[in-house]
């Protein structure tokens, strides 16, 4: 069998650098966006409805089962957002894809939102139910860990007179803090937690009734989509930015050979 | 409703945070959007280049 060793070397045709290219990928968020918002304010709107007035309360917790539809959501969001840039991060470092460090940056803050919102949330259903605020558990607690690691990359990517070096430290530690992800799922099964056991599994059905299923996966996918539409705005912005600051600088440069010749 | 001081305080959460961020990044986008049409080139050659077929297209 004879294999053509320069077939690995041609350069894929389909691949992420496909979006390298700005006014490409403008075009083609500037198409997506619209669907992703409508889709995702749909979504959440019933699922949050559906929810609070016509979802059953629990029969342990009362009502306060109801702080499930935005909590839950919140929590996915955080460590998928985080996944997010760690992802984004393998990107910047291995491929050197030019949006990946953007994108990055711009999932940054979202993310760290949603991750005040899980926490705020779940205090706010803490104190009905364990009568404390706060308990140093194990799922709180890397979930704060991850709270700061967004505050982190945040702070470091803005750190640097050097953008490209805050874009490199960002993505190494994204890429460590990104440890911390397993440990937010796992934690509940490796430890003895006050927080509740995992209620979806790969491997088995939901731990849950169906009639609070529903609009809890209501809200995800909408808050997912809500998020998506978020980010997606914020990198259009900065690529925008980032054309507009290398239009500028070109003019300040043209100026500066021009005045120099008329010298 | 049993808790509703505690649901209310998380569903107004849930909606402000992400309304704040949608609204904060459509300001930023259209900003950026009216400041990069105001520069940039391309668009101006674009825009002049549609001008010139609609006159053309209104010639007899």
């Amino acid at each position: 069998m004879t294999v053509d060793a320069t077939a690995s070397l041609a350069p894929p045709r389909r691949n992420l650098h496909r979006f390298a290219n700005p006014g490409r990928f403008l075009r083609l968020a500037g198409v997506v966006l619209p669907y992703l918002a409508i889709g995702g304010l749909v979504l959440t709107t019933i699922g949050l409805v559906w929810g609070m007035f016509f979802s059953p309360a629990d029969w342990q917790q009362g009502d306060a089962v109801r702080i499930m539809y935005v909590h839950v959501p919140a929590a996915w969001l955080a460590s998928a957002g985080y996944a997010g840039i760690a992802a984004c991060s393998v990107a910047s470092l291995v491929w050197r894809h030019p949006l990946a460090d953007l994108a990055a940056q711009e999932i940054g803050p979202v993310g760290a939102g949603f991750t005040a919102v899980c926490l705020i949330t779940g205090s706010l259903w803490g104190k009905p139910m364990w009568g404390a605020w706060w308990v140093w558990d194990a799922r709180l607690t890397s979930v704060l860990v991850l709270f700061f690691l967004y505050l982190g990359h945040i702070a470091l990517i803005r750190a640097f007179d050097n953008p490209e070096r805050g874009y490199r430290a960002g993505a190494i530690l994204a890429l460590v803090g990104a440890v911390d992800l397993p440990i937010i799922k796992f934690s509940v099964d490796w430890w003895h937690t006050l927080h509740q056991g995992n209620t979806f599994s790969l491997t088995g059905a939901p731990h849950m009734y169906i009639s609070m299923l529903w609009p809890l996966l209501f809200t995800t996918l909408g808050y997912s989509l809500v998020f998506a539409a978020i980010v997606t705005a914020r990198l259009r912005a900065a690529v925008m930015e980032r054309r507009i600051r290398a239009l500028l600088l070109a003019r300040v440069d043209e100026r500066g050979v021009a005045e120099r010749v008329a010298a | 409703m049993t808790f509703l001081p505690y649901v209310a305080a998380s569903y107004t959460l849930g909606v402000v945070v992400p309304a704040g961020f949608a609204l904060a990044a459509w300001r930023r986008m259209r900003g950026a959007s009216a400041r990069l049409a105001a520069i940039d080139p391309r668009r101006a050659r674009r825009a002049a280049a549609a001008d010139a077929r609609s006159q053309a297209e209104d010639r007899p």
